[in-house]
């Protein structure tokens, strides 16, 4: 009993984790149909430069706030003069991303150095909680929790505001809006500002769990990657549903069928990708 | 290329051997360091880095009496680079000696070019038993241990000095991490004690709770086997789950390096772990080396730049029994795998015949000394080999150590 009910907080942890990721990378690629390679070294060095504040004596929200917006005005500098040049071949586009995450990977090494960095969770959420005898970090908890709030805030933000509207209508079919008026450049800057943001948004609140180190990017891009092709493209459900699908999958299969270990996440993937190519909630196909 | 032409070019060649065979003497020593400066790896070559340097500043860049000129080679921790770059070394740096690589699979992809280009390499770090056992390399000696070297010694004083009777183990699911898992195994259980529980993470696992939820609740410690940075996260997270205060957790040498502790709190405290060395040693060479390390790099050393420079005092022992004629390949090879060391911050080393070294195997402990985390010594394991106890052609007889070998028969469901 008390196994299942760790295992299961931990799948809705790690589920939060990946969806704080997530978002993001499906937002961009909904909008903008190119697979942004970046988004893990973003995540990446979203964690360095709360780690930095953190270092510096501001508190966790401070270093989750400038966090987000530092990368997300990384984000916005590379979408307007980096993308913006090479408009029209999202191939190009793709490898541009690439060689962001590169540049930002090696940056972050001479930065930071090679060492890696533990992060520790903000003093009101650190320490456990008691279930049935066994001891839950209280983080973790906090981490689903926050990641339910900017599922909320997207949602609201996607559903209800005027720029909701039209990034919606963009991601299902981009020529038809900008027919009716649609400003699509605005627009591409502010979603790829905004992805951005979330990536390093994710990677201060990620950090307590994950600590910080080279290499960090390499290992989340690939989950990003599955949490939405699972989910489906484009999609915020998609990528709400598919980061705790992941979460579960990862957890139990990894205890249930400990030699599955490394293609556990890639088994439903495959499958999902057979039977139903465009994931779970997609709209569009990639 | 007309004859008059092809005369002076060969003039001016015959002048330029002529030149070279004189200016021999004087030329510098050309050693090849691969390491590795990004990802995931990188801080771990840094610290073999770091220790280099420092040997080459204390001897002013000297070794037997000729300059040293070194070339670093970066592999970024891929297989496929590090040959390109092994082979860049040796062919157009023209290098005579190889320090490095730093991971086991690195050694493992550039194993036949060191046959074929019969280049001496020293290994600073890679482990993997069969380097010096089953498929021993004429050109390969090695400056540190080999992975179950260290966790041999554990296992036994787990079994008979800490009285445990059921272990569980989680280790690296990679070679390093399978060889140390083994090796505790086995000299555990031939002691009376029991692994009954063995659990492997992948190396670049994104966290470690869906495991540390599944250790049993009845053992009597928790053996981990890490490498890298993934003890500091381990041994994070399994105090946040409150475990820390339930079972007692034991370690490989990685574990609780002297490279990662700076980054750990009191998690860390009390793990017991056995290396072939600690930066707490009392002897003066390293008591020399701490402060050196200190001063230079603002760190203790530890397997890596400890690795790195007892691979250097080996090259340089090595030069000094051949006066420092490198050239010879055949003679200096043979001093390098009777090389013998007195000046070691690790104690007393000598190579056994397949080139591992033999050394004092350390039981340490992690406690706070002056606000600073380091590794206690409790107990010294003199004189230790790459094959414990066993006898040497026995061992050899075995399968190299891995995931399933040898087998483990009281894992409980």
């Amino acid at each position: 009993m008390s196994f299942w009910l760790i295992q299961s907080l931990n799948s809705l942890a790690l589920g939060g984790v990946l969806f704080t990721l997530a978002a993001g990378f499906s937002l961009i690629f909904g909008l903008m149909r190119i697979a942004n390679l970046s988004h893990g070294a973003y995540f990446m060095f979203g964690a360095y430069i709360g780690l930095a504040m953190l270092d510096r004596g501001y508190n966790f929200g401070v270093a989750v706030l400038v966090a987000g917006l530092a990368v997300g005005l990384l984000g916005g500098i590379v979408e307007r003069f980096v993308l913006r040049r090479l408009a029209g071949n999202s191939l190009s586009q793709v490898l541009a991303t690439l060689g962001v995450a590169f540049v930002i990977a090696d940056g972050s090494l001479w930065l930071w150095g090679g060492d890696p960095r533990p992060v520790n969770a903000p003093a009101l959420l650190s320490g456990g909680v008691q279930l049935l005898g066994l001891t839950f970090p209280l983080y973790r908890l906090a981490v689903v929790v926050f990641s339910a709030v900017i599922g909320l805030g997207l949602w609201l933000l996607l559903d209800k505001t005027k720029l909701g509207v039209m990034i919606r209508a963009s991601v299902d079919d981009r020529q038809m809006a900008q027919g009716i008026g649609v400003p699509a450049s605005k627009l591409f800057t502010i979603v790829f500002c905004l992805g951005a943001a979330l990536a390093g948004v994710g990677g201060v609140i990620a950090a307590p769990i994950l600590s910080v180190y080279p290499g960090l990017d390499a290992d989340m891009l690939p989950l990003a990657l599955v949490v939405v092709i699972l989910g489906g493209l484009g999609s915020l459900a998609g990528a709400f549903v598919g980061s705790f699908l992941i979460g579960f999958i990862y957890s139990f299969g990894q205890v249930l069928f400990p030699d599955l270990a490394y293609i556990i996440l890639f088994l439903p993937m495959v499958v999902i990708l057979a039977v139903r190519p465009r994931g779970l909630f997609g709209r569009i196909t990639a | 290329m007309t004859p008059r032409l092809l005369s002076h070019a060969l003039a001016v060649g015959l002048l330029a051997a002529g030149l070279s065979a004189a200016a021999h003497a004087a030329d510098p020593i050309r050693v090849g360091f691969l390491t590795i400066k990004s990802g995931a790896l990188a801080a771990g070559g840094k610290q073999m880095e770091d220790g280099l340097r420092l040997f080459l500043k204390e001897r002013n860049n000297m070794i037997a009496g000729r300059k040293v000129e070194l070339v670093v080679g970066d592999t970024s921790g891929q297989p496929a680079i590090t040959k390109t770059k092994a082979q860049e070394l040796v062919e157009k740096d023209k290098v005579q000696v190889i320090i490095g690589p730093l991971a086991a699979f690195e050694a493992l992809a550039i194993d036949d070019y060191i046959r074929k280009s019969e280049i001496p390499v020293i290994s600073p770090s890679a482990a993997a038993e069969d380097l010096t056992q089953r498929k021993p390399n004429p050109w390969f000696v090695r400056a540190v241990g080999t992975s179950a070297q260290t966790s041999h010694v554990l296992g036994d004083y787990a079994a008979k000095e800490l009285k445990y009777k059921r272990i569980a183990i989680i280790a690296d699911d990679f070679a390093f991490g399978h060889e140390t898992a083994a090796g505790f195994q086995r000299t555990f259980e031939e002691n009376g004690g029991k692994v009954v529980q063995k659990l492997w993470s992948p190396l670049n696992v994104a966290d470690y709770g869906t495991y540390i939820g599944q250790i049993k609740p009845n053992v009597d410690a928790v053996f981990a086997a890490f490498a890298g940075g993934n003890g500091i996260k381990f041994l994070k997270q399994y105090n946040e789950y409150g475990m820390k205060a339930k079972i007692p957790v034991i370690g490989a040498m990685t574990t609780v390096d002297e490279g990662i502790l700076k980054s750990m709190g009191d998690e860390a405290l009390g793990v017991i772990s056995s290396g072939w060395y600690s930066a707490t040693l009392a002897n003066a060479d390293n008591k020399k080396f701490v402060a050196s390390m200190n001063r230079d790099y603002q760190q203790d050393p530890g397997y890596y730049s400890m690795g790195a420079y007892g691979a250097a005092l080996m090259l340089e022992q090595a030069l000094k029994e051949v006066k420092g004629k490198i050239e010879d390949k055949a003679a200096f090879m043979a001093a390098l795998r009777k090389v013998q060391l007195s000046n070691d911050p690790r104690g007393k080393i000598s190579l056994d015949a397949l080139g591992n070294p033999v050394m004092d195997i350390y039981v340490r402990k992690v406690e706070r000394v002056n606000g600073k985390l380091s590794n206690s010594v409790i107990k010294t394991y003199p004189a230790v080999s790459q094959f414990w106890t066993y006898n040497t052609k026995d061992f050899l007889a075995n399968p190299v150590y891995t995931r399933d070998y040898p087998p483990a028969n009281n894992i409980e469901k």
